[in-house]
């Protein structure tokens, strides 16, 4: 691969050198949410609605209360009146006030001095409901009958007319798309559906709060963004953000679930009514899967027009997704600009509407939206590549978004590696392999936008010439050591000298969460700029102890040198022996940088699946599986490894088996990992990789981000491939056994 | 909760007669531990079997069968040769069962009496004949394996009754069983259907057949017709077409979050299909 000139010249960027956090989760060292504890801790568990839709009529917590040992109950009673927008969803899904609006709507909670206390007290909790009628699909959610969700929820953007269900509109394109359908040779259409699906993060959610009378308060939390996690509390119970200190954990996967609260200000209140003391409040699966956010469901209308040689002569969508029962959840913003992304059409329409269920508050999960508009544009595309007999690879190739074009959300892409994904494709061995019966091969490509963000890093110097760097942004993928690697790279020093800690609330400026796929990304360029500021200052200690211009200093290989023979002779100070006398020469010596990141680089990947279809029983084998994505440059190889990787897998699970399944009654049948079907590892090839590295020109050492654009492609691979094995294309999500072998049995029949 | 450890099955059926609560066994508790953490049954008594002598025992029979203690463990019979070599098809239900871990204390009669439809090692102990001893307080009596379930969760054990023992009848020359079940994944999920199939040979053709069927009716089902479809025959296509059919046709499943009617009633079929031909394989001696 091109890597190899790309990284010439560099040290340790593109090493693989052992994770800083590798020893301590094998030996079980390393402290997760749950693992924290304090003395006079009190535990917590949650009373949750076991009606889809229900209004709360009276909540009597007298025999809880009268349990020895239980300390405090909350309700919505108890929480601030006043929020709006966002805090107020937020409030809303901690502790539903009049109504609950999903099956595992959070009513009350109870701490008491045992966790099982804490559990038989929420059992004696008292909620009297009147059950409303409900609804959770989104199709139905939209029809004329459907209950209403929320009377008067609906933005400006919606037209009138549509169901009050309908929450937000969004419409955009450009050129004429009606002539551009018509200077097609064929048009084609097609509606697609996707179902929610959970992050599956191993880790439930966790967490210890303290808050005293004073109100000021602390909280240990297994989160992607502790400064979110801060606000929103913050918001949720009415108090200052300063007077709240919150210190993240190891994390055992988020996602993009874990950048938002659930339950996590129900430990703060619990904590100020029971006089101060400590409260933890740990998840159960079953309490993840039903309260805490998976991803939007979707319906979506495709049409597309092509040319007889490929060319996409115009494009159109329209989506409908729920994001469950609170405004503004469903990333109908991130799918429809993530739909057509990959290519360059002169003609194209995006529309969506924003759709209420009686779901639960969905959250991010990894590109979020892009994996639905992908199932929907790109199956379309394969479907009209196979009737027209041509190499979908090469219909890629000819459409492809390239450095300067367009994009189809309106900015002009700078350099991008879309086209170099799909030659790396084109030319691995795996594409040229030829296939039995019953097997059938998918291609599909995908784009995420990555994210820069709100991002504050300091970097200190040790006495011994070691370096300290602090960032803000929890470790869900490798930042840490992709971080001290570009560190130590800038600075000169051995990888092993640096160490990346992920601090506290009291210690940096705002971080916005680790989403996005921006850690490496904006904590790094921040990290970067932060060890230039300290170079600066370690040549200006050089240059007044040698008595010369700081200008006439520079630094080498971990060192202060004279620049030049005119700077006078020197031999070159190190980093350790600069850091040994700072006391005396100035003080400590850091560097710190704040940024809005800007530069981000867009990462485009292609994806190549083949599978075996059981005939008979319409069980799908992934018997390989490619992933080639245009990292910009590998910091670490084996952690950009893991995330494509980790995308395909999360993304083989949602495209065949994984779905939130309801009951008539709303009520979500299958609460754990036994029926919520995530692919266990014998599922799964080992999963073939590609690192593409066109360099953003956006970041110091050409990071784009990588951690998401990986979930895109499958859903729509998959679906390419088990129609090529079986002659039957499946436009809705899950590719269960049950709907592949219903689909290959209705073509039999036509 | 009282925690009981009983060193025989009398003094166990007493245990359990004289108690007024909710009583669980406790055998390996892959079931019964999970359910209590989940807050799903609360015992008042649990009565741990593994204290009794012999019952993680597996021997031979006077008749050349086997008897097999109440608490050996998946792991221990997939260990055991001779065993495996007479029943394949039941060993490989059992091992089945959960992953390494719960293979290690998984056992037979627990995954009988936690009466799922689905239980994996059920069909293929129904095939094979297997009998259990049932112990009560007064007397011991044999019963059928396929006469303990009555319905999801129920047995057919009276109060202060439990089992004693598995007996496997003797494999006789030309004998092969299989099991088969479909999940979605490769592992840790729970059977959507199960087949098994036990026969003998005469020659080439089939002198005695037993098929089972899990996850296609509140209990396992023994499906005469489906035997008989294939007795007499060599297992040629023909006699295949009819044991999938009538084996389709006996199944009557539910539609649940798990899989649909049609796909249950479709995959029964083809399950009892594949058992059948790897049976007839291994008890022609060319099977593995
Ligand atoms: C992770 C996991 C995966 C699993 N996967 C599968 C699977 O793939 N297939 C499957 O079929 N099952 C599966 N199970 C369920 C379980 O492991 C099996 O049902 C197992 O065989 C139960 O045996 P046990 O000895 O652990 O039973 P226990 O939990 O000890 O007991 C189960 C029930 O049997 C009763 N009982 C036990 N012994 C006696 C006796 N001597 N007389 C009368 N009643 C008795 C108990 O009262 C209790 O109701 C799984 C369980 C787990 C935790």
């Amino acid at each position: 691969m091109a890597k190899d000139e790309i990284t010439k010249g560099y040290r340790l960027v593109g090493t693989r050198p052992n994770r800083p956090d590798g020893l301590d989760k094998v030996t079980g060292r390393a402290r997760y949410g749950a693992d924290f504890s304090l003395p006079g801790m009190l535990w917590a568990a949650v009373v949750r609605s076991p009606h889809a839709h229900a209004k709360i009529k009276r909540i009597d917590a007298s025999k809880a209360l009268a349990l020895d040992g239980v300390k405090a109950v909350v309700t919505r009673a108890d929480l601030p009146t006043g929020l709006e927008g966002e805090d107020l969803n937020l409030q809303e899904n901690t502790l539903a006030g009049e109504k609950a609006l999903y099956d595992g709507h959070a009513v009350a909670a109870v701490a008491a001095t045992s966790q099982l206390l804490a559990q038989d007290a929420a059992r004696l909790i008292e909620v009297e409901y009147e059950v409303l009628p409900h609804v959770t699909d989104v199709d139905e959610a939209m029809k004329p009958g459907a209950p209403v969700i929320r009377e008067g929820a609906a933005d400006y953007s919606v037209p009138e007319g549509m169901h009050p269900n309908v929450v937000r509109h969004m419409e955009f394109g450009h050129g004429d798309v009606e002539a551009g359908f018509a200077a097609a040779d064929i048009v084609r259409e097609g509606t697609y559906k996707t179902e929610a699906t959970h992050q599956g993060y191993i880790e439930p959610h966790a967490c210890v709060g303290q808050m005293g009378e004073d109100g000021r308060g602390e909280m240990w939390v297994c989160t992607q963004g502790h400064w979110y996690i801060r606000r929103m509390s913050a918001a949720v119970l009415g108090i200052e953000a300063a007077n709240l200190r919150v210190t993240p954990s190891e994390i055992g996967g988020g996602f993009g679930g874990k950048t938002t609260i659930f339950m996590e200000p129900l430990t703060l209140a619990l904590s100020k009514k029971a006089g101060g003391r400590p409260v933890k409040l740990v998840m159960s699966r079953a309490e993840v899967l039903r309260a805490t956010g998976p991803t939007a469901s979707a319906s979506m209308d495709v049409k597309i027009g092509m040319k007889k040689d490929g060319t996409v002569t115009a494009g159109q969508v329209m989506f409908r997704m729920q994001g469950g029962a609170f405004v503004g959840m469903s990333p109908i913003g991130e799918a429809l600009p993530c739909a057509f992304a990959c290519y360059d059409i002169p003609a194209l329409k995006h529309e969506a509407v924003e759709v209420l269920a009686n779901r639960p508050k969905a959250a991010a999960y990894r590109a979020p939206g892009s994996p639905m508009a992908a199932f929907a544009v790109e199956s379309l595309m394969d479907e009209m590549c196979r009737e027209l007999h041509l190499d979908p690879i090469e219909v890629r190739l000819k459409n492809a978004a390239k450095e300067g074009t367009k994009s189809s959300y309106g900015p002009i892409y700078n350099r991008i590696g879309l086209v170099e994904t799909l030659e790396a494709a084109k030319a691995h061995p795996n594409y040229a392999i030829r296939l039995g019966p019953n097997q059938g091969r998918g291609v599909a490509s995908g784009f995420w936008f990555n994210h820069g963000g709100e991002t504050s890093v300091s970097l200190a110097i040790g006495e011994d010439g070691t370096v300290q760097v602090s960032i803000g942004t929890p470790d869900i993928g490798g930042s840490r050591a992709s971080i001290a690697l570009m560190t130590a790279e800038t600075i000169g020093i051995p990888y092993e000298n640096v160490r990346v800690n992920v601090v506290e609330t009291g210690a940096l400026g705002v971080n916005e969460p680790t989403h996005g796929s921006r850690a490496t990304f904006a904590s790094g360029k921040a990290a970067v700029e932060a060890a230039r500021q300290a170079i600066a200052e370690m040549c200006r200690r050089a240059a007044a102890e040698w008595e010369i211009e700081p200008e006439a200093v520079e630094w080498k290989d971990g060192a202060a040198q004279p620049a030049g023979p005119n700077a006078g002779k020197f031999p070159p100070m190190t980093i350790a022996e600069i850091g040994a006398k700072m006391g005396g020469t100035g003080g400590p010596i850091s560097g710190h940088h704040e940024t809005n990141a800007g530069g981000v680089g867009a990462s485009f990947g292609t994806h190549v699946v083949d599978v075996e279809v059981d005939p008979e029983t319409g069980r799908t084998t992934v018997l390989r599986y490619l992933v080639v994505q245009d990292a910009g440059t590998a910091i670490h190889p084996a952690y950009v490894e893991g995330q494509y990787q980790g995308g395909a897998a999360q993304g083989i699970g949602w495209a065949l088996n994984e779905e939130y399944v309801y009951g008539s009654d709303g009520r979500l049948q299958n609460t754990v990992f036994l029926d919520y079907r995530i692919p266990v590892a014998s599922d799964l090839p080992m999963i073939d990789t590609v690192i593409v590295e066109v360099p953003n020109p956006g970041h110091p050492y050409g990071v784009r981000g990588v951690g998401e654009t990986g979930i895109t492609p499958p859903l729509p691979a998959l679906a390419a491939a088990i129609a090529e094995a079986t002659g039957a294309r499946l436009r809705s999500l899950p590719m269960s056994p049950p709907k592949v072998l219903a689909a290959i049995k209705a073509k039999r029949q036509a | 909760m009282r925690y009981h450890t009983p060193t025989s099955f009398q003094e166990a059926s007493r245990l359990a007669a004289a108690s007024g609560g909710l009583l669980r066994y406790l055998a390996g508790g892959t079931d019964v531990l999970v359910q209590m953490r989940a807050g799903m049954v609360q015992p008042d008594e649990l009565i741990d079997l593994k204290h009794i002598p012999g019952v993680f025992d597996i021997s031979r029979t006077a008749d050349g069968g086997w008897r097999i203690g109440v608490a050996v463990p998946g792991r221990a019979l997939g260990a055991h040769e001779a065993l495996c070599r007479d029943w394949p098809g039941v060993v490989e239900g059992m091992n089945l069962v959960g992953s390494t871990q719960v293979q290690g204390r998984a056992t037979l009669v627990g995954n009988l009496c936690n009466g799922s439809p689905a239980a994996d090692s059920v069909p293929g102990l129904v095939a094979a004949g297997a009998t259990v001893t049932v112990t009560g307080p007064d007397s011991s009596r044999e019963m059928p394996v396929e006469a303990i379930p009555t319905a999801p969760g129920r047995t057919a054990l009276k109060k202060g009754e439990l089992i004693s023992a598995v007996t496997l009848p003797p494999r006789g020359p030309r004998g092969g069983d299989a099991y088969l079940r479909f999940i979605p994944r490769t592992e840790m999920d729970i059977a959507v259907v199960g087949a098994a199939v036990n026969l003998t040979l005469d020659g080439d053709r089939i002198a005695t057949a037993r098929v089972a069927l899990g996850a296609v009716a509140p209990t396992v089902l023994l499906v005469e017709e489906a035997a008989k479809a294939i007795i007499g025959s060599t297992l040629d296509d023909a006699a295949l077409d009819r044991l999938a059919a009538a084996s389709s046709a006996a199944a009557k499943p539910i539609s649940d979050k798990r899989g649909t009617v049609e796909f249950r009633v479709d995959v029964a079929g083809v399950l009892a299909r594949r058992a059948a031909q790897i049976a007839y394989d291994r008890a022609k001696g060319t099977g593995k």
